[in-house]
């Protein structure tokens, strides 16, 4: 079955309570977000899922040259962050689109869906 | 044997047969390319094969089998390396279609498939003109203005997107299938406004475009004989498209509705339209879903059709129907309409009045200004008429309405 990353993004901007106003709404949406996660274990979708700390803690490490080079912070500088994700198994884009939806009203996020390569198109991709 | 008889049978069969093969193979191979280009191979086979053979009894029949055995043939080429992979490929599906109505028809799969809201706007009218209409890419990247080679790669990715994310050949869930219809409905209007008010270029009217929508409305209406929306925007296209004729002047200038020649509309297309106008009606007096903005447009242009000259037009009718409109939609477009047609109800300062309200969104609208200067022309504002009509013309992308507000602006006194 067709594998999707959903990527929860929000914005880089935080109160005390990340990314939602109040310690109520964050409570709020950890729990409605947990419950969205477990619908997708019961369904069958789930595959993993996590939050991720603010993008501040990140830090971006580059290897190709001769010496590694590490600086602080995310690789792209934007106004919104990777939040967290669910990597999820659905039958098409549809169902995917439809679990992410409610995803997104789960953790109030906006949520990007992207499917996984698949053997079949990495195939296509060797092909002469 | 080479007479106009056996292309003509080879242009209709292509207008009659193109979607429905492409269709079937994209459900047989689960791949749209494959379908596409196996079923274009098979046209080009027709073409050769039928001046010296003759036109087979059941062309359909024979483009459906010669393009399922060119897809097979590509598919055997392109996965030599893997056979197991290919055989699967290949039975993917190969049960008839079922018997069970038409909203299981392959093409109107295909239709949800190539409009589906995952793609840019952009991308879905080209796919379903390319896939759908038969159109080829050079003639899609013409009639929309782009290089042929922009035009194939937006294709080109808006496959690899239906391909990779696994976007679904498939009449969508009963509770989806208004919302996706909606979209659907979007991008065959796009194309008919596009053919019959072009935004740009040197051509006023693009029929081609034209005709195609109304084919590709007229193949909604064949598959989703029960939908209200898809037949009013049928009898919208059908209305709108039988003034055509009368719509440009032999100098290449818009003829609007009041001056148009009503002689010249063409009285087929228009007794079409309004008996989907009358049929809609009755569905909707005997307890059917209330109309919504294709219905109502339809019924709008109705109105016109059925004045015999302009003077003898029915606005109280049309103000009311605009009205239902702005409920539907409050957009500021709908309500420059609506506007428009209470200045010929109340009177020019009252319509007026109603349009300066909507200024500071329309600002950038050639309609906007263009219906401004008319009222203040009538207003006998000839200095700020004429602004307006400057603001319209820079703004007019369309050679004929460009023409027609110039000369407008030149026959103000003074």
């Amino acid at each position: 079955m067709p594998r999707y990353l959903l990527s929860v993004y929000g914005p880089a901007e935080r109160t005390e309570f990340g990314t939602y106003p109040s310690q109520k709404a964050m409570l709020q949406a950890f729990a409605d977000t947990g419950a969205f996660t477990e619908r997708l274990q019961r369904d069958g979708h789930f595959v993993f899922a996590d939050g991720l700390e603010p993008a501040t803690t990140a830090t971006t490490v580059d290897g190709q040259g001769e010496k590694s080079a590490f600086t602080d912070g995310p690789y792209l500088g934007t106004k919104e962050y990777l939040g967290g994700f669910w990597v999820i198994e659905a039958a098409d884009l549809d169902v995917a689109l439809a679990l992410a939806a409610e995803g997104s009203k789960a953790c109030r996020g906006t949520v990007e869906v992207r499917p996984f390569r698949t053997e079949e198109s990495v195939r296509a991709l060797l092909a002469p | 044997m080479t007479g106009p008889t056996v292309e003509q049978a080879i242009t209709r069969v292509h207008h009659e047969e193109w979607a429905r093969v492409v269709a079937g193979l994209a459900r047989r191979f689960g791949d749209l390319d494959v379908a596409e280009e196996a079923t274009a191979e098979a046209f080009v086979a027709a073409a050769e094969r039928w001046p010296r053979e003759g036109v087979p009894s059941n062309p359909g029949g024979w483009l459906a089998t010669t393009a399922t055995r060119k897809g097979i043939d590509r598919l055997r080429r392109e996965s030599q390396r893997d056979a197991k992979h290919q055989a699967a490929r290949i039975v993917y599906d190969d049960t008839p279609p079922e018997p069970t109505g038409p909203v299981e028809d392959d093409r109107l799969r295909l239709v949800f498939t190539c409009c589906h809201p995952a793609l840019a706007m952009e991308a879905r009218v080209a796919l379903t003109l390319r896939l759908l209409g038969g159109l080829t890419v050079p003639e899609i990247a013409r009639a929309f203005l782009v290089q042929e080679t922009t035009m194939a790669r937006r294709i080109t990715r808006a496959k690899a997107k239906i391909k990779a994310a696994h976007i679904p050949y498939r009449v969508p869930w009963a509770d989806d299938i208004r919302e996706r219809l909606a979209g659907v409905l979007a991008v065959v209007y796009l194309v008919f406004n596009e053919g019959y008010l072009a935004g740009e270029g040197d051509d006023p009217l693009r029929s081609d475009l034209t005709d195609e929508a109304i084919r590709l409305g007229r193949l909604l209406r064949a598959l989703l004989p029960d939908d209200g929306e898809v037949a009013g925007l049928l009898a919208l296209m059908l209305l709108t498209d039988a003034r055509r004729l009368a719509r440009v002047s032999r100098t290449g200038e818009l003829v609007t509705l009041d001056e148009q020649d009503r002689g010249a509309w063409d009285r087929t297309l228009i007794a079409e339209g309004k008996a989907l106008v009358r049929e809609r009606l009755e569905a909707v007096a005997a307890g059917g879903d209330p109309p919504g903005r294709y219905q109502l447009q339809a019924a709008i242009n109705a109105v016109h059709t059925d004045a015999p000259s302009a003077r003898d037009t029915d606005w109280s009718t049309i103000v009311a129907l605009y009205g239902r409109m702005v409920l539907l939609d409050p957009s500021p477009i709908v309500r420059l309409n609506r506007a428009v047609a209470v200045a010929e109800v109340d009177g020019p300062g009252v319509g007026l009045a109603e349009i300066d309200r909507l200024g500071e969104v329309l600002d950038g609208y050639h309609a906007f200004h263009a219906a401004r200067a008319d009222l203040l022309r009538r207003l006998g504002r000839g200095g700020e008429s004429r602004a307006a009509y400057d603001r319209a013309i820079g703004l007019a992308g369309n050679p004929a309405e460009r023409a027609y507000l110039t000369r407008r602006r030149d026959q103000l006194a003074g």
